[in-house]
């Protein structure tokens, strides 16, 4: 008879959501070891993104709160000549400008040390900056050197060139005390500043330097106080109003929203780098929920034996998986808000403010949400597999591997990609970029598993017999069960690859602006030479015994109109697909009889002389004829100061703009600009920085109008803004390779048992310590070689696809990957592989055993 | 007598590669409410097969099994896990806690499943009753095999099945230990008036049931009754 006692058997499982976060909990308490090894992956990823995303919001934030002290303005109008009536009336119009400033670049020479320098002259008229200060040494310097008193001298190239205050400097016929040493100024770009550091003068002292003529390059500003402005009214109605006119209105909104956009794009890049390291942490917790659910199997048959549903065990593991992602999500997250300090210190030199750091939720919730998302999608894969553990494996009924349902493996997948997909589409504003991303990768992670697979396939087949018993034995630890070799070659490989990428990358870089080594090419160009200065400056140069390289003559103009259509036509018509750019350009043309040799003709006949024609048969670089729209045969009327002149397009040419030297999108033919006003470039090569000072002070000496820009100099500062990129990018990376130790760590506490089980059989056999230890520092030492190796050689390809895609340029890789990042990387696996098996190399098998099981 | 179990004309098969291979052949057999049953047979001859589809965590390719007035082919996988959980116990020979509880849960498992919120007292009294209450927050790796199946007997009672399934339940223990866990099962069993099927191919054990069926190559060769 059945037992009477027993209350009615419903089919539904009673116990709630509470037994299942208890057996959760339960469960994990004894797994705390292995789980928590998990959650520093995902630690590490949420610090990279929370560290990056957090400092990328701070700088926004504080761009947008200083934005006045940035500009020192609330607005302003830029012009590059004299305002004509209209704008006049304008500036008039709106109760004149409150301070004005007149700017060109210069060559400044320092009586006390002979140096001479390229400098930013700003003759700025008292009161601005209206917001901010200008920072100077001694601070009351701010205020006199305006009564005339003397100029205010970039702090840093006083420090290089060893000028003290009290010394004196003179831009073209005027010479000033300097009166203190400018640390900051509002408005200041920062990587200009390094190549033309700034000099403040007086506002009326401009004039006395005698260099604003015809054909220099001047800046004239006008800034405006007025609080109360709707500026972006103003920006919506006066800009267009002034950008027929060439000049420019910039309201401090706009200013920093343009600054915050320009760093948020590199914040965009540095994103990716650290999503790239969330994604490995993922990896990492997908093998490692894929071994731990392996182990589990038995004790979830017995649950099930015991009457515990499919869902409830799979919720049971889920809940783990999710509580994991919390904590990992909120330690993560609170790293990463310590180490966003570290950014304005990495970035230093870079960045148009201070930055404050302060704590953004949004930042916050992100980093939370994102741990237990992540975790969860990605233990997704391996959760599944409890669905399908049969409760027979509790009896001894050996039954094959658990075969998943298809259906559930391709939605996990989809909704893998999906979300990351979605994530860089967050990041990046840009779906195109978002699924190149994707496939990017796609293609890497399963370039680095195929190698993994096909590296174990070829042991399996080729396997080397006659190889001695221990290094025999360490390749059969490469795939044995539940082997983390496909996950930690990824990991190892993805850390290796974005730093050797990183570097391969800087190369091209540094190759495309190298001009040492080509031996002809200039490295100082002689800028604002006039007609009747050319002979008289080449002589110059000649006599320092140096080359005269290039002559170049530049006639300045603007686009009139384009196949009859003027500039204002063109600007009105919302259909007009030409780039604005080309409109308002001040272009700086030449004119010679033949193609240079940083450039190729594309389609069309080059005319090398034109006497008189009309129109003028021109050529033109590709990318004015793909931004004006324009094609053979169309014509093109330019305003050279004031005489229009009709051209037709003869030809179209290549250019190739990455050659240092003096490239051009407009040629004329000889015989038409010779009698317009214009200036000359003179190039020459200097052999080392004693020439280049000697000659750098003859030529100011003699021809104070002329600027020199010593190219040397340029790419110095551009190496230096690469090392900064590089070496915040190589902090970035450092999270994925810090992502691959840690899965490391975890494949092999994770294996721990089953090694020891293997080593106290070696050792019942008669293997001795060493012999135990050599086995498990070969296998550190073949996984470590080939995740490296696979890293690199990956990166040299795809550098050498950039090198052939992108940059068009041949491509010498540097050694450094070679000779420091792969024997580095591997080292380190060795190391850590190794020290975190002493214990069971050590100590006497059955203690450990004990403390195992 | 009401009958608890109820097995007839029962096939069933597992295929290997392209192998198909028949494990049982036409088994019907009948067990009574409250009884002892034993299911004896050389290694391969199906014991453990049918105990799983008896107790319902296969499914056979033919034939229909009744336990506890239900036809376990017509319930769905989570129908029969709460059949399990409300009418059936387990013993299995290597013990199957659960590793990550301490002795006191892996008891209280079944009947927290239930939503008893007795569990805990109920478990602590089986503790008792197996004699283990000393050893209640310990876990599985720090007890004996004998002492890790008394736990496991524990559990099998604690949510009052009416049907019990032994799988060789000394069949990882030394003869005396398996002797006293052999004693304790079957007075627990008595004092609870559960239906006790044991798979074994110990004779000496199958002998202190009320029932043996012999299997031999997957067909009954004998089912007698002892007592």
């Amino acid at each position: 008879m059945v037992n009477k006692n027993k209350r009615p058997h419903k089919h539904s499982a009673k116990a709630g959501l509470g037994w299942l976060f208890k057996m959760a909990w339960r469960d994990g308490k004894a797994s705390k070891k292995k789980l928590g090894l998990f959650m520093a992956s995902i630690i590490l990823g949420i610090a990279a993104v929370v560290s990056i995303q957090s400092f990328g919001v701070n700088l926004k934030d504080n761009i947008g709160l200083k934005s006045k002290a940035l500009m020192g303005a609330d607005y302003k109008i830029e012009i590059d000549e004299l305002p004509n009536e209209k704008t006049q009336q304008i500036i008039d119009s709106l109760g004149g400008a409150d301070s004005r400033e007149i700017k060109f670049v210069s060559m400044g020479a320092f009586n006390s040390t002979e140096a001479t320098r390229l400098v930013e002259v700003r003759g700025i008229e008292s009161g601005f900056p209206f917001y901010g200060a200008l920072e100077t040494r001694p601070a009351a310097a701010a205020e006199t050197f305006r009564k005339k008193e003397g100029a205010l001298v970039d702090a840093t190239l006083m420090l290089q060139l060893g000028i003290e205050t009290g010394d004196s400097i003179k831009i073209g016929k005027l010479q000033l005390p300097v009166i203190g040493k400018l640390d900051a100024v509002p408005g200041g770009a920062t990587l200009f500043s390094s190549i033309a550091p700034p000099v403040l003068i007086p506002y009326p002292s401009i004039q006395e330097t005698d260099l604003i003529q015809t054909g220099s390059r001047i800046g004239y500003k006008y800034y405006f106080k007025d609080a109360n402005t709707d500026l972006e009214r103003l920006d919506r109605e006066l800009k267009p109003v002034l950008d027929l006119e060439n000049a420019n209105l910039r309201t401090h909104i706009s200013t920093s929203e343009r600054l915050g956009k320009r760093y948020q794009n590199f914040g965009k890049f540095l994103n990716l780098v650290a999503f790239i390291a969330l994604l490995l942490g993922c990896v990492g917790i997908a093998s490692a929920i894929n071994i731990y659910i392996k182990e589990k199997q038995s004790a979830i048959a017995v649950l099930k034996c015991l009457g515990a549903s499919k869902k409830q065990t799979f919720l049971i593991y889920l809940i783990q998986v999710a509580i994991m992602g919390l904590i990992g999500g909120v330690f993560g997250t609170a790293l990463g808000l310590v180490l966003q300090q570290i950014f304005p210190w990495l970035l230093e030199g870079l960045l148009p403010v201070d930055v404050q750091p302060t704590i953004s939720w949004q930042v916050i919730f992100m980093g939370i949400s994102l741990g237990i998302f992540m975790s969860l999608l990605f233990a997704l894969y391996p959760l599944i597999g409890t669905l399908y553990i049969s409760p027979l494996q509790a009896l001894r009924v050996q039954l094959k591997e658990n075969v998943k349902s298809r259906k559930a493996i391709f939605l996990v997948s989809l909704a893998i990609f999906l979300f990351i997909f979605l994530f860089s589409l967050w990041l990046l504003e840009n779906w195109k970029y978002s699924l190149a991303f994707v496939w990017g990768i796609l293609i890497t992670f399963a370039i680095l598993a195929g190698i993994a697979k096909l590296f174990m396939q070829l042991i399996k087949r080729f396997f080397p017999k006659n190889w001695g018993f221990l290094a025999r034995q360490s390749l059969l630890n490469l795939f044995r069960p539940q082997n983390q070799t496909i996950t930690l070659i990824l990991a190892i490989g993805v850390g290796t690859f974005l730093i050797s990428t990183l570097y391969f990358s800087k190369d091209l870089l540094l190759a495309q602006t190298s001009v040492e080594s080509q031996a002809n090419s200039p490295n100082m160009i002689l800028l604002d030479v006039q007609t009747e200065q050319k002979q008289a400056v080449a002589e110059t140069v000649k006599n320092s015994n140096l080359p005269v390289l290039n002559n170049i003559p530049i006639v300045t103009m603007r686009v009139h109109s384009i196949n009859g259509k003027t500039n204002m036509e063109i600007k009105k018509d919302s259909s007009s697909q030409i780039n604005n750019w080309i409109l308002d350009h001040e272009f700086r043309v030449t004119y010679r009889d033949s193609l240079t040799h940083s450039e190729s003709l594309v389609s069309g006949e080059f005319i090398a002389e034109a006497n008189d024609a009309d129109p003028v048969p021109i050529s033109i670089s590709d990318n004015f004829a793909r931004d004006a729209k324009v094609a053979l045969g169309d014509e093109v009327v330019f305003n050279i100061q004031g005489l229009l002149k009709n051209t037709v397009v003869k030809s179209i040419r290549q250019v190739d703009w990455s050659q240092m030297q003096i490239n051009f999108s407009l040629v004329f033919p000889k015989g038409i600009l010779e009698k317009a006003p214009q200036f000359h470039v003179i190039t020459t090569k200097v052999p080392n920085e004693i020439a280049s000072a000697k000659l750098q002070q003859s030529l100011v000496k003699e021809f104070p109008n002329v600027s020199i820009i010593d190219l040397r100099q340029v790419l110095s500062v551009i190496e230096k803004l690469l090392d900064k990129i590089s070496w915040i990018i190589n902090f970035m990376a450092f999270f994925s390779i810090l992502t691959g130790i840690i899965v490391l760590l975890g494949a092999i506490r994770i294996s721990k048992f089953q090694r020891i089980r293997e080593n106290v059989l070696l050792r019942t056999l008669g293997a001795q310590n060493h012999q135990i230890f050599k086995i498990v520092a070969l296998e550190y030492l073949f996984l470590g070689l080939l995740g490296a190796f696979s890293g690199v050689f990956l990166s040299l390809i795809s550098s050498q696809l950039l090198a052939a895609l992108v940059f068009e340029t041949a491509f010498t890789p540097s050694l450094f990957p070679f000779l420091v990042v792969l024997p580095g990387v591997t080292l380190l696996v060795l190391i850590i592989g190794i020290s975190n098996s002493l214990e069971i190399i050590r100590k006497p098998p059955l203690e450990i055993l004990r403390k195992e099981v | 007598m009401a009958k608890i179990l109820n097995v007839r004309n029962l096939e069933k098969s597992y295929t290997s590669g392209t192998k198909k291979l028949q494990v049982l052949y036409d088994i019907n057999f009948e067990v009574e409410a409250q009884k002892t049953f034993a299911i004896v047979g050389p290694s391969g001859s199906g014991k453990t097969t049918l105990l799983g589809l008896c107790a319902g965590l296969d499914r056979p390719d033919s034939g229909s099994i009744h336990l506890c007035n239900e036809e376990l082919g017509k319930l769905s996988e989570d129908e029969n896990a709460v059949l399990r959980n409300q009418k059936v116990g387990f013993i299995f020979q290597n013990f199957q806690l659960l590793p990550s509880l301490t002795a006191l849960e892996n008891i209280a498992v079944p009947l927290e499943l239930q939503g008893d919120k007795g569990a805990t007292r109920i478990g602590k009294e089986l503790l008792e009753k197996v004699g283990l209450s000393n050893r209640a927050h310990h876990y599985p790796s720090q007890l004996s095999g004998g002492e890790q199946q008394r736990v496991a007997l524990a559990r099998a009672f604690s949510n009052r099945p009416s049907i019990l399934f032994a799988d060789e339940p000394t069949g990882n223990l030394d003869s005396e230990t398996g002797e006293k866990v052999v004693s304790l099962l079957f007075e627990l069993n008595k004092e609870a008036g559960t239906t006790l099927i044991i798979v074994t191919h110990d004779l000496e054990l199958a002998k202190k049931t009320q029932q043996i069926l012999r299997l031999k190559g997957g067909r009954i060769v004998e089912n007698e009754k002892t007592w």
